[in-house]
């Protein structure tokens, strides 16, 4: 019992600490921006409460005593009840279709009172995590065999489909990042590759037309048929192989596409993908949006406001930014939801390139720092968790700097220990520090 | 357990890296090679707020405001940015339909190309500038401009004052560093144009930051950029808005014109050109309608005859004749022509008025009676005196004179346009007349006939000529500018300089008198401006256009002379009979600041007198008529509809407003429709 005695500071990985505060740090003074008006104290109402950057500091309070707790429990603890979490994670979710509030068109909150409420999907992310990395860890478990590959994915699709049950496209989404430590724990490249084709057909089936791409796809068949006729000569199968390849493809482009941004997609979504690659999505061909049509009020056209108003505040910024609270676009909150998932913009403004580019090499060398740590690990468990983390951050920030800049569509992602949200803000934290105590416990033999 | 896969390690850092890289890529495009963002932040959070200084506002002589500012809202829009708005929302906003919105974008590109700011609606309603400043932030492109707009309190001087109008590419073009933009609004004619620079004052600019809501948020970068408008000078005319009025209403359904020049300064006291229309006519909403009906009218409301009219001054020339041979010596003024009715020494007849014995016995006798033959003898005698030897040296004299009364000389009035009207040259005479000029191939110039012309203007002039007993200031409008500089003094100069025609003042006096007896007992006996003696000379000019034209110019009173009136009536005949009244009136309004009740009715019966030609008149009646003609219904219709349309045209002669002509014309066709609809009834 002599680690209980320990310092808790031991062996925890301060650099991380202090990416993880400078970070929290970072986010409370852009919601400063966002939320800054001329004429108020600005001291006051730091500590009014009020304000949602006062808010988000008090958050912050919450999420250091988290933190200190979680670095004072034992790390077997996280082994030991990774699975029993996961399913009280997925009880919860499920719970929601019973319990959940309608907050912003999702229902996806459960309401715990005093005005707060909870997100159990982001709280799966932290579950799925620890799931996943048990999963993995266990002795019998053989990577390379299909079986094992579909229970992990099983693991983290569940969360995931229920996600997007409750309307939280942006939060099933999250669930792919895990395919990258999956990657890394051996998942074969060949269904990385094969998901990346299907996203560039997807790409190709929204910019061109069907005719052209249909005759693109076959011409592409025929020059690999050409190419390979020698081995199709001796080997029919190949051919059988290559024409089903065509087939599928033009079969996804054809009608799969189509059915999912018609059928499954709500109206809204579909046209902020459509507006990425700079396309209008007619709504009338959607059902749902014409189901919703028949019933409630008709749709809104929406159309990229966000996207736009979002670029131009970043692009505004230039290189050295318009300054501290400068910010025409900021101030004037032509961004819509700029503390929340738009945060980035209110950076980009005030900072330009050059603080863009030093804050996201901030988050790098976090990332960077969080695989090393995962690389030193001695258990499998704390490695697949330690890159579950690099996984989730990497997809959120990715994503949602992606989106203010036009590169992604709109998904409400948060940018990770920037944006408002006590709910984000927490899942983070925990995320980290669980990381962090295991990291710590490195030496220790974790199954 | 044993590591696996640790290179893929490094692939996931590869894969971390290069989603950084693609975001990277993706900044540097957005804020380092994309500047039109940093435009689209400014566009959308600086509103860059013209202050339209408030342009110089024009007083009459008692410092009552011909027109004043009242402030009124254009929405203006640049049509590049406009795209792909919610075009039927915004139409909704502004109560049109699509096609009009169409319409008016392709007048706007056409007019002012894509990219620059035009004016899509201008002077909106309170109501509609409410609605539209709520929702302005969905439509990109549309802006909100605060002008000053003209309003006319006395509804009076139009074509003297001018209107003021957008400015177009061309203007810009010509006017380019002068500070003019897009969407200006610029002096379009009439003192506006002529005073442009000293009315304009500067624009300012004030950026002011807002918010999404488009509420201002404050200025921005503490107004570094902002600069302030400095409002327009006032100008200080000589025109007496009573008198002008008067005039106006005197000249109601008439074509024709009065000018009023106060002779010891060369003040115009009152311009009128009638037909005329109310100046509001072109400030409002309805501007460009209203333009497009004054543009039509055959009677040219916006053509201020008084001076671009080339009327042939008639019997009104005569003053001139005899000061010219009055100062030539050719005669005295107890020279004596036995008239008898007509003029026949040029082997053609001449007709005279007047039969009787010894009417034109003396040069006093003469113009009060208004005798041809005598001043048809002047002329032939200037022609042929033998100082100049030869019939064309005495007319190159004579037209020498004749300039110097500022005939077939272009007016240095300060309104554009004004016509110098016609005195024949020697060459083109000779030209004409395929031979040299004698006295008698152009003897009607002497009674102001043949090709002489000129404008009310110029006539008024001549009369302020000789009641000043030989000199004049150049006739003018604007006495003094508002904190004037030294360039206004130049600018202002040449109507303080005295200019002496003759140095005679005997030969001035001589006429004078002859001008006064035609008050008393000759030609213009029936018009007495209460309380004064007054100098006139009636014309009665024939024309190639119809009747004659009714001309009287007169100057009072005689000593001292305070006002000198021109009156034309176009085909009023006599110009005792309607040109003199009116002038006698204006006159006496001027000088005795009122006019009695009891003489009020006989102002009210000219101003009722129709005196529009016939073929204008039915210009008027057709353009009054209902446009579908209900050529399919009963046969009768047609003869009951002109019968109607008769009707109600006179009704709305009886309108006082009748210089509206365009105004009056949408009542007579409801009444017709309501009629017709009602024998459809039936």
């Amino acid at each position: 019992m002599s680690r209980n005695e320990r310092n808790i500071s031991s062996g925890v990985d301060f650099t991380i600490i202090w990416l993880y505060a400078i970070l929290v740090s970072v986010g409370i003074l852009c919601i400063f921006m966002v939320e800054y008006r001329a004429d108020t104290n600005w001291l006051q109402s730091f500590l009014g409460g009020k304000t949602n950057y006062s808010k988000q500091l008090i958050f912050a309070g919450v999420c250091a005593v988290v933190a200190t707790f979680i670095l004072l429990t034992d790390s077997k603890l996280f082994t030991a009840f990774a699975n029993l979490m996961y399913a009280f994670g997925i009880l919860l979710m499920l719970a929601t279709f019973v319990l959940g509030k309608n907050i912003n068109g999702s229902k996806s909150w459960i309401p715990l009172g005093g005005g707060f409420n909870l997100q159990p999907a982001e709280l799966c992310k932290i579950f799925t995590a620890l799931a996943l990395a048990k999963f993995l860890s266990r002795q019998e478990v053989d990577f390379s065999r299909l079986r094992s590959q579909l229970i992990a994915g099983a693991i983290t699709m569940a969360p995931a489909v229920l996600s997007i049950l409750q309307h939280e496209l942006g939060l099933a989404l999250v669930y792919s990042s895990f395919l990258i430590a999956m990657y890394r724990e051996g998942l074969p490249a060949q269904i990385l590759i094969i998901g990346s084709s299907f996203a560039i057909l997807v790409v190709a089936t929204l910019i061109l037309e069907p005719n052209i791409l249909a005759v693109i796809l076959t011409v592409i068949a025929a020059v690999i048929i050409f190419l390979l006729r020698r081995q199709v000569k001796r080997n029919k199968g190949l051919l059988t192989l290559i024409i089903g390849i065509w087939l599928l493809c033009v079969g996804v482009q054809r009608f799969v596409v189509p059915y999912i941004f018609n059928n499954v997609l709500e109206c809204y979504q579909s046209t902020r993908i459509y507006s990425m690659v700079g396309k209008e999505y007619d709504c009338s061909e959607n059902v749902k949006a014409r189901k919703k049509s028949a019933s409630e009020k008709p749709v809104r056209k929406p159309d990229d406001y966000n996207v736009r108003q979002s670029k131009i505040a970043i692009g505004s910024g230039g290189l050295l930014g318009r300054g501290f609270l400068k910010g025409t676009q900021t101030r004037g909150k032509y961004v819509p939801e700029q503390h929340t998932d738009f945060i980035f913009t209110s950076l980009g403004e005030a900072f330009g390139f050059t603080g863009c580019v030093i804050f996201l090499l901030i988050y790098l060398f976090l990332l960077y720092r969080i695989v090393k740590i995962a690389e030193r690990q001695r258990s499998v468990f704390s490695r697949v968790y330690a890159y579950s983390v690099a996984s989730i951050l990497f997809f959120h920030i990715a994503v949602n700097v992606s989106m203010t800049i036009g590169l992604f569509p709109i998904v409400g992602i948060p940018l990770p220990l920037i944006s408002y949200g006590g709910s984000s803000l927490l899942t983070f934290t925990v995320l980290i520090f669980i990381m962090l105590k295991l990291d710590s416990d490195r030496q220790m033999v974790l199954r | 357990m044993p590591v696996f896969h640790q290179n893929r390690s490094s692939i996931v850092r590869i894969i971390f890296a290069c989603i950084f890289l693609a975001i990277t890529g993706q900044l540097v495009h957005l804020q380092l090679l994309s500047p039109g963002y940093k435009a689209a932040a400014d566009n959308n959070a600086v509103l860059r707020k013209v202050i339209y200084p408030d342009r110089g506002i024009i007083f009459d002589r008692n410092r009552k405001s011909l027109l004043e500012n009242r402030l009124s809202n254009d929405l203006t829009v640049i049509p590049a940015e406009a795209r792909g708005i919610d075009t039927i929302a915004f139409c909704a906003l502004l109560n049109i339909d699509t096609a009009e919105y169409k319409k008016r974008m392709r007048d706007l590109i056409a007019r002012n190309t894509s990219v620059k700011p035009g004016v899509f609606e201008a002077l909106l309603s309170p109501a509609v500038y409410a609605r539209l400043n709520e929702n302005l932030y969905r439509f990109p492109g549309f802006s909100l401009v605060e002008r000053s707009v003209r309003s006319y309190p006395y509804h009076t001087a139009a074509q003297v004052l001018g209107y003021i109008g957008e400015v177009d590419t061309a203007f810009l073009r010509r006017h380019a560093g002068e500070g003019y933009e897009q969407g200006d609004y610029t002096g379009m004619n009439g003192l506006e144009r002529s005073y442009e620079k000293i009315l304009m004052g500067q624009r300012g600019v004030v950026c002011y930051t807002r918010d999404n809501k488009n509420r201002i948020q404050g200025s921005y970068e503490n107004g570094l950029y902002d600069t302030a408008a400095v409002a327009g000078r006032n100008l200080y005319t000589s025109i007496d808005v009573e008198v002008q009025q008067l005039a106006e209403k005197l000249l109601r359904n008439k074509i024709g014109s009065a000018v009023a020049i106060d002779p010891q300064t060369g003040g115009i006291i009152a311009m009128v050109s009638s037909p005329g229309y109310d100046p509001e006519m072109l400030t409002g909403k309805e501007r460009r309608k209203h333009f497009a009906e004054l543009l039509l009218d055959t009677a040219k409301p916006m053509y201020n005859r008084a001076i671009k009219g080339q009327y042939p001054p008639g019997s009104t020339f005569k003053p001139i004749m005899g000061l010219m041979a009055l100062e030539q010596g050719l005669i005295t003024p107890a020279y004596g022509y036995p008239c008898n009715g007509a003029y026949y020494n040029c082997g053609f007849r001449v007709r005279c008025e007047h039969a009787e014995a010894g009417h034109a016995a003396t040069l006093q006798k003469a113009l009060a009676k208004s005798c041809n033959s005598y001043f048809l003898q002047l002329y032939r005698m200037t022609l042929d005196n033998p100082v100049y030897g030869g019939a064309e040296n005495g007319y190159k004299k004579w037209e020498e004179y004749v300039h110097a009364f500022g005939l077939g000389v272009k007016p240095g009035v300060d309104l554009p346009g004004a016509d110098m009207a016609n005195v024949p040259t020697l060459a083109k005479y000779n030209a004409a007349l395929r031979g040299p000029v004698t006295g008698c191939n152009t003897l009607t110039l002497a009674i102001g006939q043949d090709r002489l012309t000129a404008s009310p203007l110029q006539m008024a002039n001549t009369m302020c000529i000789i009641a000043n007993r030989g000199f004049y200031y150049e006739p003018h409008f604007v006495d003094s500018i508002e904190n004037e500089t030294a360039e206004d003094k130049g600018l202002l100069g040449q109507y303080r300089q005295l200019k002496q025609v003759t140095a005679n003042r005997a030969a001035c006096e001589s006429v004078i008198e002859g001008m006064y007896d035609a008050t008393q007992y000759g030609t213009a006996a029936a018009i007495k401006i209460p309380g004064t003696d007054y100098c006139a000379k009636t014309g009665t000019a024939q024309n190639p256009h119809g009747d004659n034209h009714s001309w009287f110019v007169c100057f009072a009173p005689r000593e001292n002379p305070k006002i000198a009136i021109a009156v034309i009536v176009e085909n009023a005949g006599f110009g005792s009979r309607w040109a003199g009244p009116i002038a006698g009136f204006m006159a006496e309004k001027y000088l005795n600041d009122s006019i009695p009740a009891s003489r009020m009715a006989e102002v009210e019966r000219i101003a009722s007198a129709d005196l529009i030609p016939a073929a204008l008149r039915n210009w008027y009646r057709n353009r009054e008529k209902p446009a579908a003609e209900p050529g399919t219904i009963f046969t009768g219709a047609n003869t009951l509809v002109t019968g109607i349309t008769a009707s109600t045209f006179t009704a709305a002669e009886d309108q006082p407003q009748r210089t509206n002509l365009a105004l009056s014309n949408e009542q007579p066709v409801l009444v017709n429709n309501s009629k017709k609809k009602k024998e459809r009834s039936r």
